[in-house]
């Protein structure tokens, strides 16, 4: 699949470093984001997730669920 | 704290829904008339086949079928649930009711204004964004009035938390509105006819940039906040996963908008980008999935439910198919897949699994359970809703089997050599001919499809009829404590962002202009990515006349104008093409479809009165050809009235056209136009049928000019080098 890509950079020197620096890029952001995700509480998550659940309307008529 | 009574506004909501059912039937229904057009090319030409009524051809309904069922359809459908669910998860009534009701009757405006005008052929030619300056500029305003809106609520909310849901429309509003204005910057040269201001391979990378974000953030973010929404609460249980709907929501939006050039694979554009379009499109199969593996998982335990209850079930292959379609996606970006399945049907069949599973069964789920609860009633038939989801179904099968087969039999057909080196279907048109019989399913399963939704339509307005609106809904709910802006004690990060909604807003718009920026800025800014071509030219003025003809009839729909440098498109069309003839093309015109052949090397292979007669009747010259007749451009004359203010405003886009130039433009057209006459009267039969027709005052004259120049810049250069060997 790389032969795709490689030849981009046959013609530059020094570009070696770049898809290295992409990788640890997102590497680092979706670890950060594993590591936010995973900080949330579980009650927290819980309350969030029922958020379109609730209901709070009050008319009578809406009882036949 | 007390609670504070308010109203939900139903009434807007029930408005969207039933100019959803409305736009939805006309939308398909004008599909079905195109796909009929495939298999009976002569069914619109009700005033005789000498007479073809130029705003009832394929060229023309294509647009208005995209731009239908895209904006109108699908459209509506998300606005009725964006109203719907805003209201409900922010717990409070909608920003402004003025607000509402401007952003339903101008975006209803917008999608009348554009029924009549794309038909009537003023378009800017590109793909789903075919609208010319004045409804785009109302497209924005009624834009911006959602904007408002959606915000305006977001900020009075009794709800401390926005919702996952809610972040999709966000990233919609914000993206949408970046998208549309960026690929519709044009030069108004008249009040309906528009030049964009990019050129050629820019175009094409801004217009594909727009165009597969479209798909992104107008048919998937709002649909998928939708599915957060809906999916649980008809379910009656919570979503899946939050926190996978949080990794989910920050990396679909930021690799998406990297993923358009995909859509130009084998072009002219420049291979880096082509490159870092394919990586990133490889790359969404992941929040896509984990999308679709949200949703389908949150029924986990409820599959019981699934049985009986027909929105699940419509839910279920609605996301089943976005899960197909994204799948697909990523594969059709690889390379040498794309080789394949590019300007085949197989896209058509691949968009359509989208359109009709993914949007059209979401938003048919959607309505039928609104329905009882806007009007406060139970369905009137769930049996009805079941025959709709299975004939539905069995449409999208009929719809996209038959054209995967047609687009995998095309392009083998198009790519096989005979031993001696030849192509065995030299003749493009027996590559048409054989896949007939598929395009006929393909409209049987679109008619199984369209009748399932007018059965929704049957059903729900009998639900309604049955049922008592109640337009404005007593909620109660407590109102909001005023409590810090920065984090307190023990708030995670997200959960935090998740109350702070003008800052979510600004990195939403960071992490989608980040993609957009790194593959639009250098490539019209470094120059060295269009490598210019001495020997390429300016159009003449008649030309240029011609190709604003091309582009009013919709051409682009059927014929690609790009050759890839592929042996088998080398030898069938000729060289290929390359990213500096495309410099003075305002747009570009390179299309995604061949349902024709490719038409960059079209000049100089037949001569005037071929492409006279082809025009005329396309079946005279390439007997089974399902194009359709032009014989109206035989018969209008060429209005070039505004040929000054037209090449005056490419000057200004950069196109060299001298003063002289533009002052000579109207002898230019009449000298260009005696010679194109001259030569074709030396065809006796068009002498005897048309020699007294005045045919150098025609559109058909233009047309030719622009046929024939197509191509001929470099073949000019080619030509001398031989000579000089």
């Amino acid at each position: 699949m790389l032969k795709f890509i490689r030849h981009n950079f046959d013609g530059m020197d020094g570009v070696e470093i770049y898809p290295i620096i992409s990788l640890v890029l997102f590497f680092i952001v979706f670890v950060t984001m594993f590591i936010i995700v995973m900080n949330i509480s579980k009650k927290r998550i819980d309350e969030v997730s029922h958020l379109p659940l609730e209901d709070d309307t009050k008319n009578k008529e809406d009882n036949h669920e | 704290m007390e609670k504070e009574q308010f109203y939900y506004d139903n009434k807007i909501v029930k408005m969207f829904l039933s100019a959803t059912i409305l736009w939805g039937i006309v939308g398909m229904l004008v599909g079905l008339t195109v796909a009929l057009l495939f298999v009976f090319p002569g069914l619109l030409e009700f005033a005789g086949s000498d007479n073809a009524i130029s705003w009832l051809s394929f060229g023309r309904l294509r647009p208005l079928h995209t731009n239908a069922v895209i904006f109108a359809f699908v459209g509506n459908g998300i606005f009725t649930g964006v109203y719907y669910s805003t209201q409900r998860l922010l717990k409070t009534r909608m920003f402004n009711d003025n607000l509402s009701r401007i952003n339903f009757w101008g975006w209803q405006l917008i999608i009348v204004a554009a029924a009549i005008t794309l038909p009537l052929g003023f378009t800017s030619t590109k793909e789903y964004a075919e609208l010319e300056w004045p409804i785009d500029i109302a497209v924005v305003l009624v834009w911006v009035v959602f904007g408002i809106n959606l915000i305006g609520t977001i900020l009075k909310r009794r709800q401390r938390h926005i919702y996952v849901a809610i972040w999709f429309y966000i990233a919609t509003l914000v993206t949408i509105a970046v998208l549309y204005i960026f690929n519709n910057l044009e030069l108004p040269v008249t009040a309906f006819k528009s030049y964009s201001v990019y050129a050629g391979v820019q175009d094409a990378m801004v217009q594909w940039w727009y165009g597969h974000n479209a798909v992104a953030f107008f048919l998937t973010t709002p649909i998928l906040g939708l599915m957060y929404y809906f999916v649980p609460k008809v379910a009656n249980r919570p979503v899946y996963s939050y926190r996978l709907s949080i990794v989910h929501f920050w990396s679909l939006i930021f690799i998406y908008i990297w993923a358009g050039p995909h859509h130009l694979l084998y072009t002219a554009l420049p291979g880096w980008a082509q490159n870092l379009g394919t990586v990133f499109s490889v790359m969404l199969i992941f929040p896509s999935w984990g999308g679709m593996i949200n949703g389908l998982l949150t029924l986990r335990g409820a599959w019981d439910k699934v049985r009986e209850d027909p929105v699940l079930k419509f839910f279920v292959v609605a996301i089943t198919g976005y899960g197909m379609a994204t799948f697909e996606g990523p594969m059709l970006s690889f390379k040498n897949v794309n080789a394949i399945g590019h300007y085949t049907d197989w896209i058509i069949g691949h968009v359509h699994i989208g359109a009709l599973a993914w949007n059209g069964f979401l938003i048919a789920g959607m309505i039928y359970w609104l329905a009882t609860k806007l009007w406060k009633t139970e369905l009137y038939s769930q049996k009805l809703a079941n025959v709709h989801f299975w004939i539905g179904t069995l449409g999208i099968l009929f719809y996209a089997i038959p054209l995967y087969v047609a687009g995998f039999t095309q392009a083998l057909m198009w790519k096989e050599f005979n031993p001696d080196g030849t192509l065995v279907y030299g003749n493009f048109l027996e590559t048409v001919t054989k896949i007939i019989p598929m395009y006929a399913m393909r409209a049987v399963g679109g008619t199984l499809y369209l009748t399932g939704f007018i059965l929704l339509a049957y059903n729900i307005i009998k639900t309604a009829k049955a049922g008592s609106a109640v337009e404005d809904e007593l909620a109660e709910a407590a109102p909001l404590k005023k409590i810090s802006g920065k984090r307190i004690a023990g708030e995670a990060w997200h959960t935090w962002l998740e109350r702070r909604t003008v800052l979510f807003s600004i990195l939403t718009t960071v992490a989608i202009l980040i993609g957009g920026m790194v593959e639009i800025v250098p490539l019209i800014l470094v120059k060295s990515n269009v490598p210019t071509i001495a020997s390429v030219k300016p159009y003449t003025p008649l030309e240029l006349e011609g190709r604003d003809i091309y582009m009013r009839e919709g051409c682009n729909n059927c014929h690609s104008q790009m050759i890839r440098p592929f042996r088998s498109e080398v030898a069938r069309y000729g060289e290929y093409s390359k990213a500096g003839e495309f410099v003075y093309d305002h747009p570009f015109l390179w299309g995604s479809r061949r349902t024709g052949p490719d038409l960059h090397r079209i000049g100089g292979k037949y001569n005037d009165n071929w492409h006279f007669n082809h025009m005329m009747d396309p079946r005279s010259t390439s007997p089974g050809s399902i194009m359709p007749r032009y014989t109206w451009i035989i018969k209008n004359d060429l209005n070039a009235s505004d040929i000054e203010a037209k090449m005056k405003g490419l000057v200004t886009l950069g196109v060299p056209y001298s003063d002289k130039e533009i002052a000579n433009a109207k002898q230019s057209i009449v000298e260009q136009a005696n010679t194109i006459e001259t030569n074709l009267r030396q065809d006796p039969e068009f002498v005897k049928n048309f020699g007294d027709s005045n045919i150098q005052n025609k559109e058909i004259v233009a047309l030719i000019a622009y046929l024939q120049r197509l191509g001929t810049d470099i073949k000019v250069d080619s030509n001398t080098a031989t000579a000089i060997k």
